[in-house]
């Protein structure tokens, strides 16, 4: 796979000594759909604003398919399609004309078939005449991606770009993100939301304190970080982990007893477990597994970097 | 050049100017009109001739001086104030536009504005007095390079300002009162001579006085020093872009 955006050493220091960015390098592949993760402030949207020229870097360095975003700074950005976080939109404008506007402002010469087609993709055709100040939150945001594609990008930055937006509207969202990346558009979104990147990410990056903690593909993240966990439901209630079974790390809760083991490990220790407690005398109720999210497995990365 | 980019913006903001058309233009031509009763025929009725002109065509060019400044500034300190103010600038500093182009694309909008509703009320003022124009190409030439060169300060101002309040506070503080006392309604030799004086700071007093040069043929200050104070004026505005966009001032983080 090649890399269309390329970050190396990313810092960002702002005026008031802030430091939003310390050291940040990654490579973003061709075609993919790659999720950043982070709480807020955790300098998702520097990230961001950085490669897409809003904000300049104290130092490092980033190129869009092979351009400089700093020295070929025209070849770069006519590259990139950004869709920011909040709302921005000229509110007397109409639908329509905004669209049009992003794509001359990109450089492209007028193509109303191009222009029509995204907005038809987007549901917005019947509201193109409509002012924009009249389009409803969820409608406003579909603009802003209409606008982001006007230029036809190769690369689509989506800044949180389902916060605040109902449940079916995410999934809408998620429906056009995927159709973007069958036509071969890199897509970057940030959320705070796990369940998004679980949902259409190929590879997930986490992001915290200026830093990325780590970049996997979703999968192997999942599974190689991915822990599950044993629920033991005991016939008598017990008070006290017994006697004999100390080495296993147990969690006692309501009448529960919670055993964790990767499931990636070689031996997940559960048998020896099974009869450990059958020799302790316990009798069985039920038994049940479930496996960590990806937020759980976020909540750990996050915690341990704080 | 992103010819394209600046035919965009240019074309937006002018779609802006026709969505206002009753504020950005009747307003202006409703107010000259205003002036040329009130000034022109009540009080200059009683008025003799100023320099050999009669006082309803003495004020035209400070008229349209007066209207021109401050619609120009308006514009397009307004213009570019706009989307900083809502957010939509991230679109200008993510797209393949250099500041140049921007500039071009916000101010000659602003100044296409101005020039617009200064030609407007030029027209208007023939309706309420007998004008002549001595030097047509001096006149237009004037007013565009004030229309471009106010519109130049506009878009920093535009820039500079943090809030709507700050984005008047020049306009309403130092560009009214420079052109109201700039020799608009009435000649400099009028003043008593400290005045006279003190005038010859007012920057104003070059730009009304060289733009009245080329419709009467007289001026108060040579018309070499009125083009030469546009020129300068146009060079600072123009100087203090650049050093704006070199450093993002205001705009960039």
């Amino acid at each position: 796979m090649n890399a269309i955006v390329s970050i190396q050493d990313l810092t960002k220091i702002y005026e008031g000594g802030f430091q939003a960015l310390k050291g940040v390098s990654l490579d973003i592949e061709e075609g993919e759909i790659l999720a950043l993760l982070g709480p807020n402030g955790a300098g998702k949207t520097t990230l961001i604003s950085t490669i897409c020229g809003m904000v300049t870097p104290s130092s490092g360095s980033i190129s869009v398919g092979g351009f400089d975003i700093a020295r070929n700074y025209r070849e770069a950005r006519r590259l990139i399609g950004l869709v920011p976080q909040e709302i921005t939109l000229e509110p007397f404008e109409k639908v329509i004309n905004t669209v049009r506007f992003s794509r001359g402002l990109f450089g492209k010469p007028a193509d109303p078939a191009h222009i029509e087609k995204i907005l038809r993709q987007l549901s917005l055709w019947d509201k193109k005449d409509a002012r924009i100040r009249q389009l409803s939150g969820g409608m406003k945001r579909r603009v802003l991606i209409a606008k982001a594609l006007s230029h036809e990008p190769r690369v689509l930055f989506l800044d949180e770009p389902t916060a605040g937006v109902d449940v079916e509207l995410r999934k809408d969202m998620w429906q056009v993100v995927r159709a973007l990346q069958e036509d071969g558009v890199t897509i970057i979104l940030t959320t705070h939301y796990i369940e998004e990147a679980e949902a259409i990410a190929n590879r997930v990056g986490v992001i915290d304190g200026g830093r990325i903690l780590l970049v996997k593909d979703k999968q192997a993240l999942m599974q190689q970080m991915g822990q599950k966990e044993l629920l033991i439901e005991l016939h008598d209630p017990i008070t006290a982990i017994p006697v004999g079974l100390e080495d296993y790390a147990l969690r006692l809760e309501d009448n529960h007893l919670i055993y964790t083991y990767d499931t990636a490990a070689e031996r997940t220790g559960i048998t020896k477990l099974l009869s450990a407690l059958a020799e302790a005398g316990l009798v069985l109720k039920d038994v049940s597994t479930q496996q960590s999210s990806l937020e759980d497995i976020f909540v750990g990365l996050v915690g341990e970097n704080g | 050049m992103n010819l394209r980019a600046i035919k965009a913006i240019y074309i937006f903001e002018m779609a802006r100017f026709f969505r206002t058309l009753t504020q950005s233009f009747i307003s202006p031509v409703l107010s000259t009109s205003l002036y040329f009763v009130v000034f022109g025929t009540a009080i200059g009725s009683r008025i003799e001739q100023v320099e050999g002109v009669s006082y309803g065509a003495f004020i035209v060019p400070g008229l349209i001086m007066l209207s021109v400044m401050t619609q120009a500034t308006s514009a397009a300190s307004f213009g570019i104030y706009f989307p900083k103010f809502i957010g939509t600038i991230y679109e200008l500093l993510s797209a393949p536009v250099s500041y140049l182009e921007i500039v071009i694309g916000y101010v000659g909008a602003a100044a296409t504005k101005a020039l617009f509703i200064g030609t407007i009320i030029l027209l208007t003022a023939f309706l309420f007095v007998d004008l002549r124009i001595e030097h047509p190409l001096v006149m237009i030439l004037f007013l565009i390079l004030t229309c471009l060169c106010f519109s130049l300060l506009g878009f920093i101002i535009g820039i500079w300002a943090g809030n709507f309040e700050q984005l008047q506070l020049i306009p309403l503080l130092v560009i009214t009162p420079l052109v109201f006392l700039g020799g608009s309604f009435y000649a400099i030799s009028m003043l008593p001579p400290v005045w006279q004086a003190v005038t010859m700071f007012n920057p104003v007093v070059y730009l009304i006085s060289g733009f009245r040069w080329s419709f009467f043929g007289v001026s108060e200050v040579p018309i070499t020093l009125s083009l030469g104070a546009i020129a300068i004026f146009t060079v600072l505005c123009l100087a203090v872009i650049g050093w704006i966009f070199k450093t993002g001032y205001k705009i960039k983080n």
